[in-house]
């Protein structure tokens, strides 16, 4: 029977980690992460989970040792934030193209420079191309649920690539929520073994990483990408197992409110909170609003997003970072490029939000609904926009 | 620390510190300063580089041109800093972790090229700014966030290793030996070629707690006292290296000279 408890997400997520039980951690500090692998090494030091905890001195040893012991068939898992997902860089790639199914949390930080701690996606956004699957959550609850379901995920035959769990730094990692938590029992169960498709020290010598030139090589990569793809089938064959066991549904996105909306937000991780609150008001009055909250960024649902969005006249799109192209934030360039040839006049606005930590207040979410009903009267608005930035 | 020398040298607007009370980083960033006053540097063209830590935060609060860098490269910012403008007396201040952890390859091979930088490391044997977790100088057996039965892993010493590596001064002093390590950072400053000076000092609320060390005027105490001059069975002080050898910037400058010379 699940049990009601108050945790912080990174708490929430570090029991998620000791209910897995992995054969290794490997991590370096950095805020806001930084507890996740502190309260994983509690439980090491109790004794409660058997796993080996492994304290390097960078990120990317870090995840280079997370490689390692993946590519050896372990279960493995590490923490990260802003700089040191950054310096990971090289070693995502390498996960990546190996195959291995490492699960990462990502506590969103914005990335240096100049410095910050707080709040924003512009870390996992810069790694959305590296080839690892990214999953994205609103609070401590989706945290942990998704941290669990990543292992199936990854892990899956049809897919076997890294994962990012992703939330919001501060917000999510250190605010205190109640959430239901799964008996250990039942994790174990749902989690299962590992099965390696091969791993070095397996029944047969393998050769990892070697030289792959023109002959292979494109092949090698046309593969990941499939594995991507098949991501997105087995993210929702996760989701319906998981619900079975916790009630709790998941699936690429979350559509709150979309039946009849005709001005839509699209939006990612804990701002969709204050979101749905603007979205329960505006409907009080009559607006027909509503939002969809992404939960699988990599791999992108598309076609999914397009159908949900068929009937919206207007659809904002909310990027907590900014793209640096002149042209749209990662979320906006993706959202409209999903609805390239499918778009039927629709209005799609793009919103830089929350830079650095920059508070997003309701005021702020019902000014772009407010902008979308002008536009959709006016047809006249602005695509590219920043929300509470001092000019 | 006296007023005249916090007007003449701080970043008033950024005091007071947000150091814990009791940390000895403030005590080292005196030295520093007081040894930059006392040294004939022009403090004209001082540039202070940082990494990123609790001690790394040193570089905000003086008033000189200073850059406030990623964690553990400091080494590497100052380097290219000297290779820009080799009249620049680049300062580097960082912390056990930021040097030798994350940032220890760039230790190692600025000591070996013998670049003119002079580096001071606030080495208290833990990452104090992400809540103590054990670094490569926490002491064999000690308590830390990540190692609550005791660190397993072995020490570096940092004068042993910079010497090793190259470094044309090396010495060490703790925070308690204030006029000690003062002048052992004006060694520092009058050798030309890579200068490292370890500072030990205590983080009371990330080591001291952990390992009950007791308040904070006992771990100064215990400070003094594991340290010595002359006694070998204890943490030695003092100057370890002060040779002369061709410098980095120079060597390289004498040859761009030379190849440019054979075309003029
Ligand atoms: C790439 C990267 N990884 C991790 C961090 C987080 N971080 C900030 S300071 C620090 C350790 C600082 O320890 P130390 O250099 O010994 O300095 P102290 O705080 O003890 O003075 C870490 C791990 C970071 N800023 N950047
Ligand atoms: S945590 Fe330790 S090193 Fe950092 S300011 Fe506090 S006492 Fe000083």
């Amino acid at each position: 029977m699940a049990k009601r408890v108050s945790l912080s997400g990174n708490e929430a997520v570090a029991y998620a980690m000791r209910q897995i039980n992995p054969d290794v951690v490997a991590a370096f500090p950095i805020t806001p992460s930084t507890e996740v692998p502190q309260y994983f090494s509690q439980f090491v030091a109790n004794g409660q989970v058997t796993s080996e905890f492994v304290a390097v001195e960078s990120e990317h040893s870090a995840m280079s040792a997370c490689i390692g012991a993946s590519a050896a068939g372990g279960r493995v898992m590490t923490a990260t934030s802003s700089c040191g997902l950054a310096l990971m860089w090289e070693m995502l790639y390498i996960a990546a193209s190996s195959r291995l199914p490492v699960v990462l949390a990502v506590v969103n930080r914005a990335l240096s420079g100049p410095i910050n701690i707080h709040n924003d996606h512009s870390d996992s956004m810069g790694a959305r191309d590296s080839g690892w699957i990214q999953i994205y959550g609103e609070n401590a609850q989706e945290a942990y649920d998704n941290f669990i379901q990543a292992i199936r995920i990854g892990e899956h035959p049809d897919v076997q690539l890294p994962v990012m769990v992703c939330y919001d730094g501060f917000i999510t990692s250190h605010a205190v929520e109640n959430l239901e938590m799964c008996e250990d029992a039942e994790v174990k169960a749902f989690v299962g073994e590992r099965v390696a498709p091969y791993s070095l020290l397996g029944e047969n010598p393998v050769a990892m990483g070697p030289l792959d030139l023109p002959p292979h090589y494109f092949e090698h990569k046309r593969q990941q990408a499939e594995a991507m793809r098949n991501a997105k089938k087995v993210i929702l064959e996760v989701a319906a197992e998981f619900e079975k066991l916790t009630g709790r549904k998941y699936g690429l996105f979350e559509e709150y409110k979309m039946e009849d909306a005709e001005a839509a937000m699209v939006i990612i991780n804990s701002t969709a909170g204050t979101a749905k609150k603007v979205v329960d008001k505006m409907r009080a009055e009559g607006k027909k609003v509503g939002l969809i909250k992404i939960r699988s960024f990599r791999p992108f649902p598309a076609e999914e997003l397009v159908a949900a969005l068929k009937n919206v006249k207007a659809v904002a799109v909310m990027d907590k970072v900014d793209g640096f192209t002149g042209v749209a934030a990662p979320l906006h360039n993706e959202v409209r490029s999903a609805l390239y040839g499918a778009a039927e006049g629709k209005i799609v606005p793009g919103y830089i939000y929350g830079l650095g930590g920059r508070d997003v207040t309701v005021n702020d979410i019902e000014s772009v609904y407010n902008d979308l009903f002008k536009a959709i009267e006016t047809g006249k608005y602005e695509v590219y926009n920043y929300l509470g930035v001092r000019e | 620390m006296n007023r005249e020398m916090i007007e003449k040298y701080f970043r008033k607007e950024q005091l007071p510190h947000i150091w814990c009370p009791g940390c000895g980083n403030g005590i080292a960033l005196a030295a520093i300063v007081d040894a930059i006053d006392s040294s004939d540097l022009d403090k004209e063209k001082i540039c202070i580089v940082s990494g990123i830590g609790c001690s790394s935060r040193a570089s905000g609060y003086l008033n000189f041109d200073s850059i406030h860098t990623t964690h553990g490269r400091a080494i590497a910012f100052a380097t290219g800093v000297k290779m820009a403008n080799p009249e620049m007396n680049v300062i580097v201040i960082t912390g056990d972790g930021d040097c030798t952890a994350i940032g220890g390859n760039h230790l190692i091979h600025a000591c070996r090229r013998n670049i003119d930088l002079n580096v001071i490391v606030f080495n208290n044997n833990i990452y104090g700014m992400t809540g103590g977790q054990y670094s490569p100088t926490t002491p064999k057996s000690a308590k830390t966030a990540t190692s609550r039965h005791g660190t397993v892993e072995r020490q570096f010493d940092i004068c042993d290793l910079s010497r090793s590596a190259g470094a044309t001064y090396v010495a060490r002093s703790t925070v308690y030996h204030y006029r000690h390590l003062t002048d052992m950072i004006k060694g520092a400053f009058k050798n030309k070629g890579f200068s490292i000076v370890e500072a030990l000092t205590p983080c009371p609320v990330q080591y001291g707690r952990r390992n009950k060390l007791g308040n904070p005027p006992d771990i100064m105490k215990e400070l003094k006292e594991s340290v010595s001059l002359t006694d070998s069975s204890k943490i030695k002080i003092g100057v370890f290296k002060n040779e002369s050898e061709p410098e980095y910037t120079s060597e390289y400058h004498k040859l761009v000279e030379a190849e440019v010379g054979k075309y003029e």
